[in-house]
């Protein structure tokens, strides 16, 4: 472990899964994350029974490697289905939206990590609100997918200018979105 | 040995791609490249395909869903696909030469833009349902380059240098 001796201090992480193969990235991206990433906080849409299957096999491999590890997860109205109307989408936003903002003060984690869709962006939006009540200490941090090479996500463009590192998979994608970071393919 | 063709749509409804790759002179040049069988995932697909096949030594399976292909890519020796990411990314990810098929009939497919890249980058060969003929007999498969998974470990690194724990060795 690369992490021993003085270097106790933990980082609380809120993790925020998507679905599908949103969910499939997210877990490959944490996997080389050492144990100070803990506790780790995953939230994620009511209906996505899937995905909480996969982040409770992912955990328990983990904790099976490293003891004193802890996680959480927490289920949340999902804002929008695929194909539901605009309008209907208008009220469960709000919805989410109420059980967004005491959630991640509650949690106040250090790290708010997403890869999109619809459900990171009103925990975004109240991350961004706890950054202001903390001060800048926590970090907004979004890894958009592999399949997006030429243009960036629709949840990507209005999270832009809110989180503070927003990771690419492709150079050329990087190129027209000066914000973004291209450090390699990470996912 | 068997060797042999998968066709994966996923959950998607792509007949043209059943009913392009389930005919005689298609079978005849698989099996002219080696290959003896052809298995589909035919997924939401309208009809049953005949697996009717008057060449000796080639035959034809198909099924509708399994809760993973993994097995049948891993056995496989050319993986055809529709342009669905998850498909793609399983096949590259186990070494697998890839021709991906593009569903002219989705108008808004953001999904191409990674086959595309594939394709720009010589890890995967692309067609449409009408040059599927034209690029099985054509491509050599073989000279496809290797896919090189992502790092997940490059991330790890940037957050412990952004949180400030440093790397002692």
């Amino acid at each position: 472990m690369p992490h021993e001796g003085k270097q106790t201090r933990t980082t609380s992480m809120m993790i925020v899964i998507g679905s599908g193969g949103h969910t499939k990235e997210m877990l490959s991206l944490i996997s080389f994350l050492g144990s100070q990433y803990t506790p780790r906080y995953y939230i994620m849409a009511n209906t996505d029974q899937m995905s909480r299957d996969k982040v409770k096999e992912f955990e328990s491999l983990k904790e099976n490697k490293e003891n004193n590890q802890q996680h959480k997860i927490y289920r949340i109205p999902r804002s929008r289905e695929v194909k539901q109307s605009w309008f209907t989408t208008i009220w469960t936003t709000i919805v989410a939206i109420i059980y967004a903002f005491p959630l991640v003060f509650y949690i106040n984690p250090k790290i708010i990590l997403c890869n999109g869709p619809g459900t990171c962006i009103p925990l975004c939006f109240a991350g961004l609100l706890l950054k202001i009540f903390t001060f800048g200490k926590t970090q907004m941090i979004y890894v958009e997918s592999i399949c997006r090479v030429e243009t960036l996500s629709l949840s990507a463009k209005l999270l832009y200018y809110i989180v503070d590192h927003m990771f690419v998979q492709w150079p050329s994608l990087q190129q027209q979105y000066p914000r973004t970071k291209y450090i390699g393919r990470i996912v | 040995m068997s060797k042999t063709v998968f066709v994966t749509v996923g959950t998607t409804e792509f007949d043209s791609l059943i009913q392009s790759i389930t005919q005689d002179s298609i079978y005849k040049i698989l099996k002219s490249k080696g290959y003896n069988k052809l298995l589909i995932q035919i997924g939401r697909c309208a009809f049953d395909p005949s697996t009717e096949c008057s060449l000796r030594g080639f035959t034809i399976e198909y099924y509708r869903y399994k809760p993973s292909i993994a097995d049948d890519i891993a056995n496989a020796s050319l993986v055809v696909s529709h342009a669905g990411a998850g498909s793609c990314l399983e096949s590259l990810t186990a070494n697998k030469p890839l021709l991906v098929v593009v569903n002219n009939e989705l108008m808004d497919n953001h999904q191409l833009e990674l086959a595309r890249q594939l394709k720009k980058d010589g890890n995967i060969e692309y067609c449409d349902c009408s040059s599927l003929e034209e690029t099985l007999k054509t491509c050599d498969f073989s000279r496809l380059k290797p896919y090189t998974p992502g790092k997940p470990q490059l991330f790890a690194d940037f957050l412990d240098n952004l949180i400030g724990y440093t790397k002692q060795s």
